[in-house]
């Protein structure tokens, strides 16, 4: 009688399984108001709230913090036990223009010719890269996406690594990349020939620029004729748009901050800055906020130190530099906590490193009132952890993009749940005699 | 007469600077954390290192007279990071002129005085198995080190006594060389065909030499001397473990069913990303992986990686270690095997094991060091703070009980003699792909054109 029961409770749930299971396709991501209660709450920008709820609605986060009413028709999850940061932002990618390395057709971050800035990083985008799941399954919601390449390769984007159109993900920021002509020397150069090198190249970009400002002085005069290069580059001069200057070498960053001061553009980043400890005060007074990275990386010259790398951010940190951080990778952008962690550790300290991949990022993108940090108003991307996101062992345990609750899996994810315990195992036709 | 005394002086002198001379060391490391691997963890514990070998492990050990004595209160003492893909301290990698260079060896090319040594050093690293590259399906010897960083000899550096092992290489790389060159292989089925060839080509050799030895006719000429043949009849006999570049289960699956009817039995895939589809097949062969914690889609076979191989090869009972291929990584494999705890979520000892224990077996190294074990080798790193923590810092490491990187000695400039006004050095800005070294040196076979993506 006992064991009858027990086969009707079992089978009147099955059909509810089964019908939750039609409800939420574990491979959409979905959105509703949501109320996220009784977690850690990392705000970045208005410290720590030990047990509190946020509230989000519409994409937007509505309420945060430790007495929040929860509104009556708003989905509650209980985030007891974990911790809520606002989502990393990877501030240096090829993210959704490059999947496979070696296969040039699966590459679209470099175009033909030295000087392209026209060439939209957004365009190239490809929504559906296996790349991006696989990013922001470990909380990275927001990458720059860069052309990369000739002096002035192309615009870049900054992308919420969520949606299905590049506009569904775009994050409201753009910039101009540019590759500062570098003094380094190559193979069998002199330092002479190098220099020399650099003042041609430096002669090209200055052409280019002094080119741009005249265009941007006529451009609006019926006559002038549409030119595409220099449209992108007015957008600069008219302090519309970020210039995002990469520059690695400490004699480069002295000679790029001199070339910022004279051409007067405002909205300057250094991006790279791989020797930026060598001349971290330099660059403070110069006001210009760098993206650094990756920390992961060897040291530039072989007499530095071996943890030259790691030092960096927090030097010029300390030096009065604002700093963001990017992983300068694509696939594996994922490993921007763990850039940020080294950071904590040698010198930067863990408050710092935060604010580098989070609300430092955004603000040198222009985006500081949209994202980056857990306040109202701002836009719902965040993430759920069992802990410190830049301790290796911590999971990631939800992820909210715009708002939207999004899958935690990826094709990594999925390879590891099919191949665990693969079926079959080692024997295709083995007999199967106990259940 | 005087004469002939100064020049046995120097002849002896100069004998003395060529013959290598391996240093050991004593110390006593007092009240770490002792992670042994394979004993368990330690809490409290002293290492006392006598003549380069751990001779004992207790509580409260008294340092012998003259025995330098460190304080790892509050410390992390693990075994020596061992790092079983490496391309540092070799001055070239590839030697392309063949798909079958089983003939030359890394030990010819070794560099001590490569930087990359010491920042090895500065990441808890002990050992190497420096590795010839992937240009060629057979490749050439590779050489397991120690790193004992500061020798201009680079003998000093041999690991005396470790096993040889060969590099074989299977997939694009040795396929991109042949269509290249317009030559075998250039398909997954022919690297089958060139491997069977060599192998049958080692047999044939060998049965040539054994019907001459067995004759006891002194006017027989004996067969040819091959020393490419020889390297492969040691291969045949188990004398030399084969460490195979490889990355998709299909071509790793392909060498298994070789091996077996050739009768080959140690075999370790080196980066393997997708180990994990034939981990059954892998555990029942007994075949290694020696992978990375999560590089993936640099290349079209490892577009369908997973960062979850490491776990999935270990649940399914292969022994897998965690590599570095790059003079980066090798700085934080620490870090590397903590990823295993994210992906899959290892136990503290089974990720640590992933780069001591398990690549010490992968290269035979594993009587020797691997494990903080009495009568085991000094080879051994200090870390402030848990060695899986992202906040953890190696500060010390020992090669045979010699210290060889210090962090509170640690100089901020490395150069020997320092010139504030020399500008000489070359400034290396290298982007996170730039460190994949296995197709260095590729060039020499005159088809740049081709590799000029990685």
């Amino acid at each position: 009688m006992k064991k009858r029961i027990l086969k009707l409770l079992v089978f009147s749930f099955i059909p509810v399984l089964v019908f939750g299971q039609i409800q939420e396709d574990p491979r959409k991501a979905r959105t509703a108001k949501f109320a996220l209660t009784n977690a850690k709450i990392y705000t970045v920008t208005n410290g720590i709230i030990e047990n509190g709820t946020i509230v989000i609605n519409n994409g937007i986060i509505e309420a945060v913090g430790a007495d929040v009413a929860i509104p009556n028709d708003a989905e509650v999850i209980n985030y007891e036990g974990r911790e809520i940061y606002p989502g990393m932002i990877d501030s240096g990618t090829q993210l959704g223009l490059a999947e496979i390395g070696s296969i040039d057709e699966a590459n679209d971050f470099r175009e033909f010719g030295d000087i392209t800035p026209q060439m939209e990083a957004l365009t190239a985008v490809n929504p559906n890269s296996e790349a991006i799941p696989v990013t922001r399954v470990s909380g990275v919601t927001t990458a720059l996406t860069m052309p990369r390449g000739g002096v002035l390769p192309g615009t870049a984007a900054t992308i919420n690594l969520f949606g299905y159109t590049p506009d569904q993900m775009f994050a409201g920021s753009k910039g101009i990349v540019m590759t500062y002509p570098t003094a380094q020397r190559r193979w069998r150069q002199t330092q002479e020939q190098a220099d020399r090198a650099k003042e041609r190249a430096l002669e090209t970009v200055n052409d280019a620029w002094d080119k741009a400002e005249v265009y941007t002085s006529i451009k609006n005069s019926p006559d002038a004729r549409y030119y595409p290069e220099m449209q992108a580059l007015s957008e600069v001069i008219e302090g519309n748009m970020t210039l995002y200057i990469e520059v690695n070498t400490a004699p480069d960053i002295l000679s790029a901050i001199e070339w910022v001061e004279e051409r007067g553009y405002e909205n300057v980043v250094f991006t790279g800055v791989a020797e930026g400890w060598r001349v971290a005060e330099q660059i403070a007074e110069s006001g210009i906020p760098v993206i650094a990275g990756p920390v992961l990386s060897t040291p530039t010259r072989q007499s530095d130190a071996y943890d030259a790398a790691y030092m960096n951010p927090g030097v010029m940190q300390k030096a009065g530099v604002k700093v963001a951080l990017r992983s300068g990778d694509t696939e594996n952008s994922r490993n921007l906590p763990y850039n940020a962690g080294f950071a904590a550790t040698y010198g930067m300290g863990r408050e710092e490193a935060l604010k580098a991949i989070t609300i430092n990022a955004a603000e040198i993108m222009g985006i500081g009132d949209q994202i980056g940090s857990i306040e109202v108003g701002k836009k719902a991307n965040l993430f759920v952890s069992t802990g410190d996101p830049f301790e290796t062992s911590t999971q990631i345990v939800d992820v909210y993009i715009d708002g939207y609750l999004i899958p935690m899996r990826s094709r990594q994810t999925d390879l590891y749940d099919e191949f665990l315990n693969r079926t079959p195992g080692l024997n295709k036709t083995e007999v199967i005699t106990d259940m | 007469m005087k004469r002939k005394i100064l020049s046995i002086f120097i002849l002896l002198v100069a004998f003395g600077i060529t013959t290598a001379t391996a240093q050991t060391g004593d110390v006593l490391i007092k009240n770490g954390t002792v992670i042994t691997i394979t004993d368990g963890t330690l809490e409290n514990t002293d290492v006392l290192v006598r003549d380069g070998k751990i001779s004992r492990i207790g509580k409260n050990l008294n340092a012998p007279r003259g025995v330098e004595e460190i304080d790892a209160t509050g410390k992390f003492v693990m075994p020596g990071i061992i790092d079983a893909h490496s391309h540092i301290a070799g001055t070239s990698i590839n030697e392309g002129t063949s798909q079958v260079t089983a003939e030359v060896s890394m030990e010819d090319v070794v560099d001590p005085m490569d930087v990359s040594i010491y920042r090895a050093l500065a990441g808890g690293v002990t050992s190497i198995h420096l590795m010839h590259g992937s240009a060629n399906v057979i490749g050439g010897q590779n050489e397991t080190l120690k790193l004992r960083y500061g020798s201009t000899n680079p003998d000093d550096l041999r690991f005396e006594g470790a096993p040889r092992t060969i590099k074989f290489a299977l997939g694009e790389n040795p396929t991109r060389g042949g269509r290249a060159r317009g030559i075998q292989p250039q398909s997954r089925m022919g690297v089958e065909a060139m491997i069977r060839n060599s192998l049958n080509d080692a047999l044939m050799y060998k049965k040539a030499w054994d019907e001459y030895r067995s004759q006891r006719n002194d006017r027989k000429t004996p067969p040819e001397y091959d020393l490419r043949m020889e390297t492969l009849v040691d291969i045949l006999e188990g004398e030399i473990l084969v460490h195979c570049h490889s990355y998709r289960a299909d071509e790793i699956y392909m060498l298994m069913k070789v091996f077996n009817d050739f009768g080959i039995e140690k075999l370790t895939f080196q980066h393997a990303n997708e180990a994990y589809k034939v981990a059954p097949e892998l555990a029942e062969f007994g075949a290694y992986a020696s992978i990375f914690s999560d590089w993936w889609a640099y290349k079209l076979e490892v577009y369908y990686s997973t960062a979850y191989n490491a776990a999935i090869l270990t649940k399914n009972g292969v022994n897998t270690s965690i590599n570095s291929d790059s003079g980066e990584l090798i700085r934080h494999l620490y870090h590397e095997a903590a990823k295993s705890q994210k992906y899959g979520q290892l136990s503290d000892n089974d990720a640590l094991a992933l780069i001591t224990i398990n690549p010490a077996i992968q290269l035979g190294i594993d009587d020797r060091v691997g494990s903080i074990e009495e009568g085991k080798d000094a080879d051994l790193a200090i870390y402030e703070g848990h060695p899986l923590s992202v906040y953890t810092v190696p500060l010390m490491t020992f090669v045979d009980g010699v210290k060889y990187f210090d962090r509170a000695t640690d100089a901020k400039d490395q150069r020997l003699y320092i010139d504030p006004e020399s500008n000489i050095q070359d400034i290396q800005i290298l982007d996170a792909h730039d460190h994949h070294l296995c197709m260095k040196d590729a060039e020499v076979m005159d088809f740049n054109s081709l590799f000029n993506n990685k």
